[in-house]
């Protein structure tokens, strides 16, 4: 029993970030019917950026407080990496909009590919670790040896996601660029006929996802206070595998996919085999799609002749 | 339009501005104590913003208005034009073909024995190989339409069941062969029958599932696989029993010739290359059987296809498994070249590389996946030859780290220029009276 509830503290943390991801991967699918496979390295590149922003406010500038200094880092992160998601959006996807299904897929294969070797030709091959910050814990459970802790960091990453995941929410739902969103996700052709301006709003889908995708990478970096340029893929992955999941166009369908892939992979780790813990995320995500092809929450798609 | 080129330049200069100056200006360096600090380069800077800028301008103010040109050229008939096209169209393969079979000893005739082993085996094999794979793949992507991500997974089984087989039990290379094939074009059916309902984008992400998931089984499975350390000391092919080494049994001694590594070489060039033409040719040939028409009709679409009483788990079923046969083929053959296999090898960058040699190439067109492979394989390769560069930025530029990066920009470029791949036409299986190249843009890329 303590062992779950601290797996399950430790799932819902992972599953945080692969849900911030994963709304990336959903919204541009939504909007664009595209699988923006380049996705993960945008979140590696953005957990780079926070690492360097980091290292800029504490040995340059000398700031005392971790709580400022996390936030600097997270603004800077989220706008440097919307700027870049905005640059590869112009010059990879755009020129192929309207083109056949594949081009967009292996420009953004190939942006993936560019991306990761550039961080490694500009930062180096080896990882980067930062110390370790905010170490204190709570002990919520103590029993027979076995303590059930929550730590600073887990409940800054449980914080940040929710109030990042309620901004977005109310900007989806209540705000003109919202309605602007959903409308080109139903109808490009009549969302344009009736004003909106298409090509600005999948440009600020792109940007909205990266400033999520640059969440996920600065709580990465401090949870795991390492990071090296081969780690987008894996992550990205898996949290495509949870917009899938959850039903891809959904958004809550992709945090709800995003906790339970995280929730998956870590209560296999503590029950099964810790090696097969992606075998186990891939296994699943096969299974539910073969049983149940739209997704969780997905609407089902209706074919017509 | 010059305001509008400049304004678009400095827009590309601020965006480069803002990327590079966090990840090229600074660099975050670990120093004696393992602990970070930051170097800059504002110098690098200043030249790669400058590329940036000085990039969009050209962009704008010479080849978009090109392109803007071109595209509102009326497109007329010119006779000789065709005949010329048609003409290159019919007699490029066999030339192709046969400068592949003449490849070795040109390359023997004009660098030597020494200078020879790089082109054959570097860039002759490595090519060739992913022209199998390519191939095998247009099967499954080109003919029958369907987005397979994870096509590696029937290459590490390929090249694992040779090695495994081949240290077990001692069996030679071209028994195995078969083998090896059919243990793939197994597991396509295994892979296969579960995605069997799905389409588009989620075939795609599930056949990536499986491929990882054969990888994180090779990773994991060490008892019987080894595990990251992989597997060493792999049979190498035999030249009818004579092995190819300095010993007195040795293929140089028997024949009686000075040893050299080339002559294995080019044995290993002529098995690739017979495979790659045996895919080829089994490909072309299938095209015009039933199955082979089948697979074409289910990517044009599947609804008609089903309404018309043809099969689709089956034909389904069939592109998997030949696709993942050659596959096969493809990794024993590495298997065989390398000596040494591990899970390094079977990543998904492997998978991304062959879906795009068959996309670039222009999906369903042998000639196309050639080129393709050729121009992307070796062009990569190409640039660990390139020396020169070392010249112009100095003794510290390494030439061959920035091969990948030039590769995925290489694949977005391309994209961009031609979305329907190289080859842009397609033989007809099927016509009446007259053949007739058909526009790659008229074929559809299939629903799954």
């Amino acid at each position: 029993m303590d062992i779950f509830v601290q797996q399950l503290i430790n799932g819902i943390t992972l599953g945080s970030i692969y849900g911030l991801i994963a709304i990336g991967y959903t919204m541009v699918f939504g909007i664009i019917g595209m699988v923006n496979f380049a996705h993960g390295d945008v979140f590696m590149v953005s957990a780079f950026i926070a690492l360097i922003a980091f290292l800029v406010l504490t040995t340059w500038i000398g700031i005392g407080s971790v709580t400022l200094a996390l936030f600097i880092v997270l603004i800077v992160a989220m706008a440097l990496t919307a700027v870049l998601n905005w640059g590869i959006e112009r010059l990879a996807y755009r020129p192929l909009r309207g083109s056949f299904r594949l081009a967009p897929l292996i420009s953004a294969i190939g942006m993936s590919i560019f991306l990761s070797n550039f961080i490694q030709v500009a930062q180096g091959p080896r990882n980067k670790s930062i110390p370790p910050l905010l170490s204190g814990e709570f002990v919520l459970m103590d029993g027979g040896g076995y303590q059930v802790t929550l730590s600073y960091k887990q409940i800054m990453v449980w914080v940040v996601t929710a109030v990042l995941l309620a901004c977005f929410w109310w900007v989806v739902s209540r705000t003109a660029l919202g309605r602007a969103q959903r409308a080109c996700e139903q109808d490009q052709k009549m969302a344009a006929l009736l004003g909106v301006d298409v090509d600005r709003t999948i440009s600020i889908t792109f940007v909205i996802g990266a400033a999520l995708a640059a969440v996920a990478g600065t709580m990465y970096l401090m949870y795991y206070g390492v990071i090296s340029f081969a780690d987008g893929f894996t992550p990205g992955v898996k949290a495509f595998t949870a917009a899938v999941l959850g039903g891809i166009g959904s958004l809550p369908g992709a945090v709800i996919g995003g906790l339970l892939i995280g929730l998956v992979e870590t209560l296999w780790s503590a029950y099964f085999s810790i090696d097969y813990k992606d075998v186990a995320a891939f296994s699943i995500l096969a299974i539910v799609l073969i049983f149940l092809p739209q997704g969780l929450l997905g609407r089902p798609e209706v074919e017509k002749v | 339009m010059a305001l509008r080129a400049a304004r678009d330049a400095a827009i590309w200069g601020g965006v480069a501005l803002a990327v590079f100056v966090p990840l090229i200006g600074l660099q975050a360096v670990q120093d004696i104590r393992g602990e970070l600090r930051l170097d800059t380069r504002w110098p690098l800077l200043v030249v790669l913003v400058a590329m940036v800028v000085g990039g969009s301008l050209v962009n704008s103010l010479l080849i978009a208005p090109w392109r803007e040109r071109r595209g509102r050229r009326v497109p007329h008939e010119n006779a000789a034009l065709a005949r010329a096209a048609a003409a290159f169209g019919r007699w490029f393969p066999p030339f192709a073909v046969g400068f592949v079979i003449v490849f070795p000893f040109l390359a023997l005739w004009l660098t030597g024995m020494q200078g020879s082993v790089k082109w054959i085996d570097n860039f002759g094999i490595q090519i060739l190989i992913y022209v199998m794979l390519g191939f095998g793949l247009n099967i499954v992507v080109g003919l029958a339409g369907l987005l397979d991500l994870g096509y590696v997974a029937f290459y590490a089984v390929g090249a694992y069941a040779y090695a495994l087989l081949a240290k077990e039990f001692g069996f030679s290379f071209f028994t195995l062969l078969p083998l090896a094939g059919i243990l793939a074009a197994f597991w396509g059916i295994i892979l296969g029958f579960p995605v069997l309902r799905l389409r588009g984008d989620y075939l795609a992400i599930v056949t990536l599932a499986f491929g990882e998931i054969i990888r994180l089984v090779l990773i994991n499975w060490v008892p019987v696989t080894n595990g990251y350390a992989g597997i060493s000391g792999i049979p190498r092919p035999t030249f009818f029993g004579i092995p190819f080494n300095a010993s007195d049994e040795g293929f140089a001694a028997v024949f009686g010739l000075e040893f050299s590594p080339i002559y294995r070489g080019i044995f290993l060039y002529y098995i690739i290359l017979a495979l790659a033409l045996l895919t080829a040719f089994v490909t072309v040939r299938l095209r015009r059987l039933p199955i082979g028409r089948a697979w074409e009709a289910l990517r044009e679409d599947e609804i008609a296809c089903r309404s018309l009483g043809i099969d689709t788990t089956t034909t389904k079923l069939t592109a998997f498994a030949i696709g993942a046969m050659f596959g096969g083929f493809a990794g024993s053959f590495f298997a065989a070249r390398q000596g040494f296999i591990s899970p390094e090898s079977f990543t998904f960058m492997e998978s991304a590389t062959i879906v795009a040699i068959v996309v670039l190439g222009g999906m369903g067109s042998q000639i196309g996946v050639a080129v393709a492979a050729v121009a992307m394989i070796g062009g990569t390769e190409l640039l660990r030859e390139l020396d020169v560069l070392k010249e112009v930025f100095g003794r510290e530029f390494d030439p061959t780290q920035y091969r990948m990066l030039l590769f995925g920009f290489a694949m977005v470029l391309i994209m961009i220029w031609k979305p329907r791949g190289l080859i842009s036409s397609r033989a007809p299986s099927v016509f009446l009276k007259e053949r007739k190249a058909v526009a790659g843009s008229l074929v559809k890329e299939g629903h799954g």
